[in-house]
């Protein structure tokens, strides 16, 4: 018998396949009319740090050091007013199996397929998420198929995909390179159904409580080495698991106080599902793209409910430009000796512009760094943004515009951490839940509160944007 | 003169997964002048000619049709020249803790 697995016919069975492929029955979490337990959802995994830590151990996951960047924090100084420039400490998650943290996220889901007797795992990944998979799949006996979103209409591939690419062939995984576009998710779909695999998304709760150890681990290494937990923790921001993960991680070690802000790479003007854009873009994640759209409504991922939800955790959030994240990635390798990618360094940067503004005696940690190479250099980011016509030039990073114009920094002063308004983010989120109420049902108390622990505010405060958005939409 | 690939070679094949007028409803107009392609790689099911319609086996096991787009395609993503924009910075900060009396 042959299958139809035409677009409209595998799309209308997307909640069957994806039962089928994670084994967790979302309905059960399910109340209100658009309200889950989010908590319970995890919760009934089974997995706390200990035992999240236990599997990554096994893999060497986890456990990377927690370095002091002492020449990085002179810098700041040279550029602060007198007392203050936090001292700045990055998490060196390059460290990794796979070279990034990603290896956390894939460790639980890779664990749970196998025990589950799923013959493989397959992810939706353009990034280092797809190393990390392949690579928790190879140490596992899994098979390993990732999807990417990989080269334009022209067949160019963006070189730090290539890479990707070629890290998760080197791991033994079948890589499947699309061409740009959101169908990307019926391929996905499609895949899931005809092997069977385990759908290893990045936003199930596994993949969120393999991050909480990464919280766990800077808020202890943290105050091991400096008497105290930190007063700031950076965070690279794109889907939002990375931030969900790493702030419950810091509360889970006591270390709730501790001010979460999340950084992006500001890519606005670009839109993310254009086959002209796609090459005129220097970071493949941890840019605005990702984390304006899932921060303001996250359950757009390849998951029935996301497990990221980061304005549950968000305290501020900042976007720093291209060229300032390509400037502190040469002052990391030049002063720290410390040769790593760009874009985890989005963090570094907005930690550089922000560290002036605390006192001396204060702790800024950066949660990561990812590995460099190939491909995920600025070296070959800015030779591709060359090729493609966008003008790099050194000045004012202002001048930044995406696509058309990087401006790489002359002088430390100029790097800048830019707030993103966080109530427009919380009104934005209320928008896109009104979006979703069906015809004829009316929101429940539950759902009020649901929503108003989602953008941590009151229940009174989301009832009145709700108001204003029905008055808007009626 | 066109070459015979053998059965077994490590080759990438080429598909339409959606011709333009058949992708999704809400992407951009750039987007949808444009068809869906796929490109995988693995070892080719028999011989065949560059451009014929074959089989391949993933390193996953599976069996895929396409038609035949390249034999043991390259990795070909690298650095590239260095970046005169970037050349400085290294000196320029170490200068700047020099005057500050950080390092040496």
């Amino acid at each position: 018998m042959i299958q139809d697995l035409s677009y409209s016919v595998i799309m209308a069975q997307r909640d069957e396949i994806m039962r089928t492929a994670m084994g967790i029955d979302y309905a059960k979490y399910a109340g209100g009319v658009l309200a889950f337990d989010y908590e319970r959802l995890l919760a009934e995994t089974g997995y706390d740090v200990d035992t999240a830590s236990s599997v990554q151990r096994a893999t060497a996951v986890g456990n990377t050091p927690l370095i002091e960047l002492h020449n990085i924090t002179e810098l700041v100084r040279t550029v602060s007013a007198p007392g203050n420039g936090a001292r700045i400490f990055v998490k060196d998650e390059a460290k990794n199996p796979s070279g990034s943290f990603k290896d956390r996220r894939a460790s639980l889901s890779v664990y749970e397929a196998k025990k589950r007797g799923y013959p493989g795992v397959v992810a939706a990944t353009s990034g280092n998420y797809g190393a990390a998979i392949a690579s928790q799949a190879a140490k596992a006996g899994l098979r390993c198929i990732v999807v990417q979103e990989a080269f334009d209409s022209r067949a160019m591939a963006q070189p730090e995909i290539a890479e990707k690419t070629r890290a998760c062939e080197a791991y033994g995984a079948e890589v499947i390179r699309l061409s740009v576009g959101p169908e990307l998710f019926y391929v996905f779909l499609r895949v899931l159904k005809e092997t069977g695999y385990f759908n290893a998304s990045l936003y199930t709760p596994y993949s969120i409580l393999g991050i909480e150890t990464l919280g766990y681990e800077v808020a202890l290494q943290t105050r091991q080495q400096t008497g105290k937990f930190p007063d700031v923790v950076i965070v690279t921001h794109a889907g939002g698991g990375n931030v969900t993960g790493t702030a419950r991680g810091l509360r889970r070690a006591g270390a709730g106080d501790s001010q979460i802000i999340s950084a992006s790479v500001d890519l606005s003007g670009l839109h993310m599902a254009s086959d002209r854009d796609f090459n005129r873009k220097s970071f493949t994640t941890g840019h605005t793209g990702f984390s304006i759209p899932f921060t303001t409504w996250p359950d757009r991922a390849d998951v029935p409910r996301s497990a990221a939800r980061p304005l549950r955790y968000i305290d501020r959030f900042v976007t720093v430009t291209q060229g300032e994240v390509f400037y502190i990635t040469e002052v990391m390798a030049a002063l720290e000796g410390l040769e790593r990618g760009a874009a985890g360094n989005t963090s570094l940067a907005a930690a550089f512009a922000i560290a002036r503004e605390l006192k001396a005696d204060q702790i800024i940690v950066v949660q990561e760094t990812e590995y460099t190479g190939a491909g995920k250099h600025p070296i070959a980011q800015l030779n591709l943004a060359k090729q493609m016509g966008i003008e790099v030039r050194r000045g004012d990073p202002r001048e930044n515009k995406p696509g058309t114009r990087i401006v790489i920094p002359e002088h430390p002063s100029q790097l800048a951490a830019v707030d993103v308004d966080l109530d427009q983010l919380r009104r934005s989120y209320l928008r896109h839940a009104a979006e979703r109420i069906p015809a004829g049902k009316e929101w429940t108390a539950q759902d009020i509160e649901f929503l108003a622990q989602e953008i941590r505010t009151t229940a009174s405060y989301v009832e009145e944007i709700l108001h204003e958005c029905s008055r808007t939409t009626r | 003169m066109a070459e015979l690939v053998a059965d077994g070679t490590w080759v990438e094949i080429h598909s339409i997964v959606l011709p333009a007028e058949q992708r999704a409803a809400h992407i951009p107009e750039d987007t949808k002048r444009v068809p869906l392609e796929m490109r995988v790689k693995g070892f080719l099911v028999g011989e065949a000619f560059l451009g014929a319609q074959v089989e391949i086996v993933t390193v996953a096991g599976r069996r895929l049709r396409g038609r035949l787009a390249q034999i043991n395609p390259s990795y070909d993503h690298g650095f590239g020249a260095p970046i005169a924009e970037l050349q400085a910075i290294g000196g320029e900060v170490r200068a700047l803790l020099r005057q500050a009396g950080a390092i040496q």
